[in-house]
């Protein structure tokens, strides 16, 4: 039951990084894709009605996180005390760049909130990845089941240790360089003219840059976290997962190629499946890894009660059937370009 | 003890207090929305369309601030109370997590729809996407309510060896009582806002005479719907919250009337500052066995006082919780006088026209919003010392490796950040107010609204 719940948990994570990755990503590129103020409020209309939906994907996954596996919360969340209220905040100001750009009508204040919106849409790329980063090597879980990270201490791997390493900011500039291909690729998907162009060119050269990353990050992390080779040498079915990876990377550029938009984007959306869940089962049955093996978390001593998990799993098909059908049909409604004046969302987010 | 766990409760006040300035009109105004798209379906008049659409600008501008600040509540159980969400997370985790399931996922969704697909939709359709709106947003009002009935009443767990709590039955955790009386009492006061927010709006268009016909229909629905809100406010939902206070909450009880000493024929304390080391009321002005008639409708019951306890056992601050509920009472009863009277003068077709009336409403919109917070307060101070009641106390809920250093730079954070934001609110909505809904002229096009609103 706790590894059926660490699969949802993951699944559901993957969902929040697939599309919440794309508005992120959409903002990352804001400025590279958008050169001036109409064509950075046509980004900001191509995520503008699904942006808030994608968000809940984060805490519907945490709520999730939490019941089904509360030690890990409690663990996990206050020894992440310092980044996790970064990102809070960072979503404060993104939230607000989104909703209040169009409100007031300014020379000065438009820029603002656009600036607003990329920074903390890429400073969060970067804290997301640096998070993913630090739970894979590890952190200094001790026989309390507690931990405290500072921000940084001396960007080295071994003790003291704090969120920020070279091998976190790795992650965490591996992870901006590939929400910035994603949410490239639904910029151009969602627009038409000189920007869908730009945003066509920057999925290209960030393309190469994932591609380098990737390679060079998987190389490392064997050597960071030998739990995943031992996991891939027990289960060699799991290169399953990899294989999709590099696959749906292949796809990204050989649809950009093609020049078909829908297809490039669901090949990204593979790949980032592919990637997440590699190091989802790379650290299997951990939940959090410590820097002391004898004290990580795991499925096992992290679980919530059997009756509880076993009721969730029976609102949780309902909820997420639900979820699905609202998904499904707010995408629809909204789909094709913006830009086109018919359009009303591309009106209330226009000026 | 220690000044990190003093620092890890106001962070958690400061946010949550902060936060629920906006949901609880997001709640109210959804059902207010519902009953102005359901006027504008069935009289097929579209004043009540252009109206749900002015509201809805307000709606959307709330909405979002509840969205960003929202999200660091169900961050802090983990960040700031690991000990508590280690213990409890089984059990209360389960209602969290079906507020994001159930709930957001459907209001987010239709509200996206709702604000920005009228066209697309049709008249049915965008009718249907209100009341979804409306129903996602009380199911989440549910849903965090029953959390904290949890912590209030304990229902349906079961205590480990090792002292976590696991859930033991879904149902009683779903359908505790506590749970079900504080949703009504709760959602009435969110209601409130709505209906005072709405007539404040219509009386200040009244009042200077801009879109007359709209300031009409925001002063009659906020006061129709505000009238039977404000007493149900106190009879029955604040009178069954008593009970259930009095019946598993005595040390609160007897904190929150400023109840020192047990006594047969309590008297019930309207004015009164409470001196808790000579453990009596400065100058109190009382009705004699008020309280006792109130709590078990017997002039002379016997109330217990907080002698009646160990010290230990009463909840940490007493003159706040004190103050809380005098305030929540007294603003109650003055919503009903204000909202009787607005009634009467409705009935009897002279509102619109009685200026002081309309300055009254205007100037009354704040008020449910300090009653709201005050409500909380009386709630969350009253379970004190206690964590979840008479299991865990609040001493042992924090996160052991968050020392208070790292807490205050985080509050002050968040502190910054809110006076931005409450800066912005306040300037966005007064905007709104001031551009006001779309003329009755306009060939309403929602796109119209767009235009006006940009």
């Amino acid at each position: 039951m706790e590894t059926v719940w660490f699969c949802l948990v993951a699944v559901m994570v993957a969902m929040y990084v697939l599309l919440d990755g794309f508005d992120l990503g959409a903002g990352a590129v804001h400025f590279l894709v958008a050169k001036t103020a109409e064509e950075r409020r046509q980004v900001i209309a191509s995520i503008g009605p699904v942006w808030d939906g994608n968000e809940v994907w984060l805490l519907a996954a945490g709520g999730v996180l939490y019941f089904a596996f509360p030690v890990l919360y409690a663990s996990g969340f206050s020894g992440f005390y310092l980044p996790l209220m970064v990102v809070l905040w960072l979503l404060i100001l993104r939230g607000s760049a989104i909703e209040f750009r169009n409100h007031i009508q300014s020379p000065v204040w438009i820029p603002f909130w656009d600036f607003t919106f990329s920074a903390s849409s890429l400073l969060l790329a970067v804290f997301f990845g640096a998070a993913l980063g630090n739970v894979v090597r590890g952190v200094p879980l001790d026989n309390t089941g507690y931990f405290f990270e500072p921000l940084w201490t001396n960007f080295q791997l071994g003790d003291p240790t704090g969120i920020l390493d070279w091998y976190t900011i790795l992650v965490g500039v591996t992870a901006l360089l590939v929400l910035m291909m994603h949410g490239a690729l639904w910029v151009q998907l969602k627009t038409v003219g000189d920007i869908r162009g730009r945003a066509a060119r920057v999925a290209n050269w960030s393309w190469w840059g994932v591609l380098v990353f990737t390679a060079l990050l998987t190389m490392i992390t064997f050597e960071v976290q030998p739990q995943v080779v031992a996991n891939f040498k027990t289960w060699p079915a799991g290169f399953l997962l990899p294989a999709i990876a590099v696959a749906g990377l292949a796809g990204v550029q050989f649809e950009l190629r093609r020049g078909n938009e829908r297809n490039a984007f669901l090949a990204s959306c593979a790949y980032l499946l592919g990637m997440l869940t590699s190091v989802v089962f790379g650290v299997y049955p951990m939940v959090l890894p410590a820097r002391n093996p004898t004290f990580s978390l795991t499925v096992q001593n992290a679980k919530a009660g059997a009756y509880g998990l076993k009721i969730g799993l029976i609102w949780w098909v309902i909820g997420m059937l639900l979820a699905a059908g609202y998904f499904i049909y707010v995408y629809r409604t909204f789909a094709g370009k913006v830009g086109g004046n018919s359009d009303e969302h591309t009106q209330r987010y226009g000026g | 003890m220690g000044s990190a766990l003093d620092v890890h409760r106001l962070h958690f006040a400061f946010t949550v207090t902060f936060h629920y300035l906006f949901p609880q009109l997001t709640m109210g105004l959804a059902l207010l929305l519902v009953i102005l798209k359901t006027l504008a379906l069935r009289t097929g008049n579209e004043h009540y369309n252009r109206s749900a659409r002015f509201w809805a600008k307000i709606f959307g501008i709330n909405f979002a601030l509840g969205v960003v600040t929202g999200i660091p509540m169900e961050f802090q159980f983990g960040t700031n109370w690991a000990e508590f969400s280690k213990a409890a997370g089984g059990v209360i985790g389960q209602t969290l997590a079906m507020e994001g399931i159930f709930s957001f996922f459907l209001e987010s969704s239709f509200l996206g729809l709702f604000l920005y697909g009228e066209k697309r939709l049709g008249r049915v359709g965008h009718w249907v996407s209100a009341v979804l709106v409306f129903l996602g947003s009380w199911l989440s009002g549910y849903l965090i309510v029953a959390t904290d009935a949890w912590m209030q009443h304990p229902t349906g767990y079961r205590i480990l060896a090792n002292g976590e709590i696991e859930l033991a039955s879904f149902w009683a955790l779903l359908l505790n009582p506590w749970a079900l009386s504080q949703y009504a009492h709760n959602m009435l006061g969110a209601v409130q806002t709505g209906c005072f927010v709405m007539a404040a709006v219509g009386a200040f268009y009244l009042l200077t005479k801009r879109n007359s016909s709209f300031g009409r229909t925001f002063v009659q629905t906020g006061v129709v719907v505000g009238v039977i809100a404000a007493v149900l406010q106190m009879v029955p939902t604040g009178d069954m919250q008593g009970k259930l206070i009095a019946a598993h909450q005595p040390t609160t009880l007897a904190a929150m009337e400023g109840l020192f000493v047990s006594q047969q024929g309590a008297p019930l304390a309207i004015l009164g500052q409470p001196d808790v080391d000579k453990r009596k009321l400065d100058n109190p002005l009382e009705v004699p066995a008020m309280l006792s008639f109130l709590t078990y409708r017997q002039w002379s019951a016997h109330v217990q006082g907080l002698d009646a306890f160990p010290q230990d056992q009463w909840p940490d601050r007493v003159e706040l919780l004190y103050y809380s509920y005098h305030m929540m009472v007294g603003l109650g009863t003055i919503f009903i006088a204000v909202m009787a009277l607005a009634a009467l003068l409705l009935w009897r077709r002279k509102l619109f026209e009685t200026r002081w009336m309309l300055w009254i409403l205007m100037l009354n919109a704040p008020l449910p919003y300090i009653a709201n917070t005050a409500g909380w307060m009386t709630a969350e101070l009253g379970r004190q010392p206690w964590l979840i009641y008479g299991l865990m106390r609040t001493a042992r809920g924090a996160s052991p490796r968050v020392v208070a250093g790292n807490a205050w730079f985080t509050l002050l954070g968040f502190m910054g950040m809110y006076t931005v934001l409450a800066m912005l609110w306040l300037f966005l909505i007064y905007r709104e107010i001031e551009i006001g809904p779309e003329p009755e002229n306009a060939s309403g096009a929602p796109a119209a609204t767009a235009v006006a609103a940009d």
